[in-house]
C-alpha cells in the first residue's frame, strides 16, 4: 500500500503544480486580449481622460506582474476578486448590494455540476452498457448499429441534436420541456424534469468515445490466455466479459470516462445557449465579450481545475484498478 | 467398457490470408478412463490444436471439416454451446502452457478456483474453497492454507503451475487435457510439478492427454504415447515399447537427437591468453548486486557453457561482458588486454571482437528488413564494405550459415522459419568476424530437430574459423553436446567450473548435482526412482531452498 500512496502523492504535487502553471498562461492569455474593459464600457467616443480613469478605479493601470500576484494571493485566500461590470456600477451610480466574483460564479456552477452528474448518470453506465454488450455480439448487426448511431451522434452538431430532442421530445410528444429555465430555490424533481433534454443532448454528445473505448478495451483482451481459460472452464461468454476481461480493460475506459466529463464541465456553452440553461459556460462566454477579466479568470482556473482533477482521479483508479499496483509482492 | 474419448478422422484447418488450409489431416484417438496419452510433436505438429478439439474447443481461425468427437457419448462436435459449456471445466478441463499468462491478473487464485465448481453447481463456494485448500496440500504448494488468497503476480511460475492443476481438479473432471505444463519452467521447478501432476492424477484416477515436444517428460508421464508431425499421425504405442522400438524414421530421429555430441577438445595450455577473461566482476541492478564476484576464462575455439535457473544472473553476465550493463567491481579483458568497462567507451574493434545472437530470433531481427539489408548492415558498419563487394559478403555469409543466397537474399524475417531465423542471427553476428560470440539460450525456442541442426552448424563454424563461444542455458543436454567447459551459476554467484568431463562425473557440488539430477531422462521409471531415492522434499525448488 505505501507503493500506491507515494503514486498518488506524487499525482496530487503534480496537479498543483500544473494549476500553478496554468495560472501564469491563464493571466498571460486573458491580458493579451484585444481592447479592455475601459474602452468596450465607454464606446467609441470616449475620451482618453476618461479611460485613463476608470482603468486607474479598477486597478488596470498597474503593471502586470503586480496585478499577477495581487491575484493570485487573491486567490490563495479563496477571494477571486470582483467583477469590472459590478465594480464599475457600484462607483457609477451607487448604491447596491455588491457581488463578489465567488457569490456571481457559484450558482452558475452548482447548476453546471447539477447537469454534468444527471448526463453522468445517464451518459457513464449506458455507454459501459453499450460497449459491453457490442463486444459481446461483436461484428454482429446490433454492434454495427451501435457503432453507426454513436458515431453518428457524435458527428453532428450539438445544436442540432439539442433541435431534434426538442422536436420529438418537447413539440410532438410534449414530455419535457423545452426550456431549461432553472432557479435556485427548485425542488429536486421540478430540477430534474428540466435539466432532462439538455442531460439527454450532452449524453448523444459523450456516449460514443466511452462505448467505443470499452468496447476496444474489452476486445483487445479477449485473445489472452486467461480469456480462453475461463472459456475452457465452461464460463457464459457474458460472465467471461464481463468478470474476466472488463477488469482488466479499466484503466483505458476510464481515462476515457475522466475526459468526458471534463468536457461536461467546460464545453456545453452551446447546449446551455439553447436551452437557456443557466450554466457557467454562458457567463464565461458574456464576460470575454466585456472583458470583465476577473470573471474570466475564475471561470479559466475552474475549468482548468475540473480537467487536474478529473484527470487526477483517473490516474489514481487506475492505479488502483491494477492488483500488481494494489498488491506489491 | 466403452472409451471415455473417441476421435475418429479429425480433420481441422486453419485460416491464413482469407483461405482455409488443413492443418491436421485425418487423427484419430481413443482414450480409456484413468489413462494418460503422451501427445508429442514439434511444434506446428497440431498437438495444442487436436487437444483442444478435444475439448470440443477451437481457437479463433480454426475450424473443425470433418471427423468425430465423441466424450463420454456426447457428440462435441455437433453438441450446442451450451451442451459444451456444461462438459468444460466440470468434466473435462484444462491445463495451460503458462501459468501466468492464464490466470486472469485481477483476482485471487482461490477465486477462480471456486468459480467453476460454482457455477457449475458442483459445490457451494465454501465447499470448493475447503475443498481448493485440500489440493494445494495434496500438490505440496507452500502454505496452502494462505497462498490461494494471493494474486496471481504474488506467486512463482512453478507454483502457480501448480495452482492451475488444482484449479483443474477442482470439480474432478474426468479429463485433463495438460497443454506442455512445465515448458516454461527450469529444471528442479519442472520434476516437482511433474511429480504433483502424476501423483494427483493417479490419486483421482482421472484420464488426461499430456501434450509436449519433450520425450523424457511424456516418458514419466504417459501410459501410451502417440507421435504427431506437421498435423498427420505418426505412430503410437504403450510408453515402454515406444521408448525402445520406435518404428517410423520419424519417432527415430527424434528419439536421435540427444546423442549429438562434440569430440573433447584437448586441455587448453596453462600459458595461452584467453579470448575473454571475465575478473572478479560484481554487477548491480539499481542498489541490488546480482552478480558477486564472477571470474572466468573463455580460450580461442572453445565452448564455456554457464548454466544456472532463471534469475542466477547467466544474462547479467552477458550484459556484463558486451558492455551493456558496467560492473561495479572486476573487469573484463579481451586477449589480454582489459576492456572499457561500458560499452560507448569501446572502440570499433573492440566492439567488432564481442558479437551477440539472441534467444527469441523472432524479436531480434527488424522485421521490415529484408534478410540482405540485416546481414548488409554490420558487414558495412564494421567492415566498411559497399555496393557489390558488401553483396558478395551477405552471400557469402549465406552460404556459410547453409541458407541458398538467391533464395533468402530479399526475403522478410517473416517469410522464414523458427530455425532459419536463428541462422540469419548467427550470419549477422558472423558479419562482424568476430572472435568471440554469447549465445544466449539460442536453442530454448526451438524444436528439438531444430535445435539439433543450430548446435551442428555453431559446431562447424567453431572449428572453420576457431571462434570462441559463451553458451548461456539451462539445458543441460544442450552442454552435454557442445561444451568444452562449464560454469554453474547460481544467485548470481559461480559454484563449481570446470572441464565438461569433470563436471558430468561425480562428486558434484550439492547444486550442480541438483541440477543434474533434476533433468529427466528417456527412462519411464526414472521419476518414480528418483523419487524412491530421494523423497519428494528432497527434489526441486524445495531442495534449492535447503541448500
Amino acid at each position: 500500500m505505501p507503493g500506491v500512496l507515494k503514486i498518488i502523492l506524487q499525482r496530487l504535487a503534480l496537479g498543483v503544480l500544473t494549476l500553478f502553471i496554468v495560472s501564469i498562461v491563464i493571466f498571460t492569455a486573458v491580458n493579451m486580449l484585444p481592447g479592455d474593459f475601459a474602452e468596450l464600457i465607454l464606446g467609441q467616443g470616449a475620451t482618453p481622460e476618461a479611460v485613463a480613469s476608470i482603468r486607474r478605479d479598477l486597478g488596470l493601470d498597474q503593471p502586470a506582474l503586480t496585478r499577477y500576484f495581487e491575484w493570485l494571493g487573491d486567490m490563495l485566500t479563496g477571494n477571486l476578486g470582483t467583477s469590472f461590470a459590478q465594480l464599475n456600477f457600484q462607483t457609477n451610480m451607487g448604491g447596491g448590494e455588491m457581488k463578489t466574483v465567488v457569490s456571481q460564479i457559484a450558482p452558475r456552477f452548482a447548476n453546471t455540476m447539477f447537469l454534468a452528474g444527471v448526463t453522468a448518470a445517464i451518459a457513464v453506465p449506458f455507454a459501459l452498457m453499450l460497449g459491453i454488450l457490442s463486444a459481446l455480439y461483436r461484428n454482429s448487426v446490433f454492434d454495427r448499429f451501435t457503432n453507426i448511431f454513436t458515431l453518428s451522434s457524435i458527428s453532428s452538431p450539438e445544436f442540432f441534436l439539442a433541435y431534434i430532442l426538442i422536436l420529438f421530445l418537447a413539440v410532438l410528444n410534449p414530455i419535457l420541456p423545452s426550456l431549461s429555465n432553472i432557479y435556485e430555490g427548485m425542488g429536486f424533481g421540478e430540477r430534474l424534469q428540466k435539466t432532462l433534454l439538455p442531460a439527454l443532448t450532452l449524453t448523444l454528445v459523450v456516449t460514443a468515445h466511452m462505448m467505443r473505448m470499452t468496447r476496444a478495451a474489452i476486445i483487445n483482451l479477449l485473445a489472452s490466455p486467461y480469456i480462453e481459460m475461463a472459456r475452457l472452464k465452461g464460463m457464459s461468454p457474458m460472465r467471461v466479459i464481463v468478470k474476466h476481461a472488463l477488469p482488466n480493460a479499466l484503466a483505458p475506459i476510464i481515462n476515457v470516462i475522466a475526459l468526458n466529463l471534463a468536457y461536461l464541465i467546460t464545453g456545453v456553452v452551446v447546449v446551455e445557449v439553447v436551452f437557456v440553461y443557466p450554466g457557467i459556460g454562458q457567463l464565461f462566454v458574456d464576460a470575454v465579450k466585456i472583458r470583465d477579466i476577473p470573471v474570466v479568470q475564475a471561470c479559466c482556473l475552474i475549468f482548468a481545475g475540473a480537467y487536474i482533477l478529473l484527470n487526477l482521479t483517473a490516474d489514481i483508479l487506475s492505479v488502483l484498478s491494477n492488483p500488481r499496483l494494489r498488491h506489491p509482492k | 467398457m466403452s472409451p471415455l474419448l473417441t476421435i475418429k478422422n479429425l480433420v481441422l484447418e486453419g485460416r491464413s490470408d482469407e483461405t482455409w488450409t488443413q492443418i491436421v489431416n485425418g487423427v484419430d484417438l481413443t482414450l480409456n478412463k484413468g489413462e494418460v496419452l503422451g501427445l508429442i510433436g514439434e511444434s506446428g505438429a497440431g498437438k495444442s490444436t487436436v487437444g483442444l478439439a478435444a475439448m470440443g474447443f477451437t481457437r479463433d481461425g480454426v475450424r473443425i471439416k470433418e471427423g468425430e468427437v465423441e466424450f463420454d457419448g456426447i457428440d462435441l462436435v455437433n453438441a450446442s454451446a451450451s451442451v459444451k459449456r456444461n462438459l468444460l471445466g466440470k468434466r473435462i478441463a484444462y491445463v495451460a502452457q503458462s501459468a501466468a499468462a492464464s490466470f486472469n491478473p485481477a483476482h485471487k487464485l482461490i477465486d477462480q478456483h471456486t468459480e467453476a465448481p460454482v457455477q457449475h453447481g458442483v459445490m457451494s463456494r465454501h465447499e470448493s474453497e475447503k475443498d481448493g485448500i485440500e489440493l494445494y496440500r495434496k500438490l505440496r504448494l507452500p502454505n496452502p492454507d494462505e497462498i490461494g488468497f494471493r494474486y496471481p503476480h504474488q506467486v512463482s511460475g512453478g507454483q502457480l503451475q501448480r495452482a492451475m492443476t488444482a484449479m483443474a481438479m477442482s470439480c474432478r473432471p474426468d479429463l485433463i487435457i495438460f497443454d506442455e505444463p512445465t515448458t516454461a519452467l527450469d529444471v528442479t521447478t519442472q520434476i516437482e510439478v511433474l511429480a504433483s501432476i502424476r501423483e494427483i492424477v493417479e490419486e483421482f484416477d482421472t484420464a488426461a492427454i499430456y501434450i509436449t515436444h519433450d520425450l523424457a517428460v511424456v516418458a514419466q508421464m504417459a501410459d501410451r504415447i502417440k507421435v504427431l508431425l506437421k498435423g498427420d499421425e505418426v505412430e503410437e504405442a504403450d510408453t515402454r515399447t515406444m521408448l525402445s522400438n520406435p518404428q517410423e524414421e520419424y519417432t527415430k530421429s527424434l528419439w536421435a537427437v540427444r546423442e549429438f555430441k562434440r569430440p573433447q577438445k584437448p586441455a587448453v595450455a596453462s600459458t595461452a591468453t584467453p579470448v575473454i577473461s571475465v575478473q572478479n566482476v560484481t554487477a548491480a541492478y539499481g542498489k541490488v548486486d546480482v552478480l558477486n564476484d564472477v571470474s572466468f576464462d573463455i580460450h580461442e575455439g572453445r565452448t564455456v557453457a554457464v548454466v544456472g535457473e532463471s534469475g542466477s544472473g547467466k544474462s547479467t553476465t552477458a550484459r556484463c561482458i558486451t558492455g551493456l550493463l558496467p560492473p561495479r567491481i572486476g573487469q573484463i579483458e579481451l586477449d589480454g588486454e582489459p576492456l572499457p568497462l561500458d560499452y560507448r567507451k569501446r572502440n570499433k574493434h573492440q566492439l567488432r571482437q564481442v558479437q551477440m545472437i539472441y534467444q527469441m530470433a523472432d524479436t531480434a531481427l527488424n522485421p521490415r528488413k529484408t534478410i540482405g539489408e540485416i546481414i548488409g548492415r554490420p558487414v558495412q558498419f564494421y567492415m566498411g564494405l559497399r555496393g557489390s563487394d558488401r553483396r558478395r559478403r551477405v552471400d557469402q555469409l549465406l552460404e556459410q550459415i547453409e541458407l541458398e543466397p538467391d533464395q533468402y537474399r530479399n526475403r522478410l524475417p517473416s517469410e522464414l522459419s523458427g530455425g532459419q531465423k536463428q541462422r540469419i542471427g548467427i550470419a549477422r553476428a558472423l558479419a562482424a568476424e568476430p572472435k568471440f560470440i554469447i549465445c544466449d539460450e539460442v536453442t530454448s525456442a526451438l524444436d528439438q530437430l531444430v535445435a539439433e541442426g543450430i548446435l551442428r552448424l555453431l559446431a562447424k563454424l567453431q572449428d572453420d574459423l576457431q571462434l570462441s563461444y559463451m553458451f548461456i542455458t539451462h539445458d543441460l543436454a544442450t552442454v552435454r553436446s557442445i561444451a568444452d567447459e562449464v560454469v554453474v551459476m547460481k544467485d548470481g554467484v559461480v559454484v563449481e567450473q570446470g572441464p565438461k568431463t569433470e563436471m558430468f562425473k561425480p562428486p558434484h557440488h550439492a547444486y550442480t548435482d541438483l541440477l543434474l539430477s533434476s533433468v529427466p531422462e528417456m527412462d519411464p521409471d526414472w521419476l518414480t526412482n528418483l523419487l524412491a531415492e530421494r523423497g519428494v522434499d528432497n527434489i526441486g525448488a524445495a531442495a534449492v531452498d535447503k541448500m
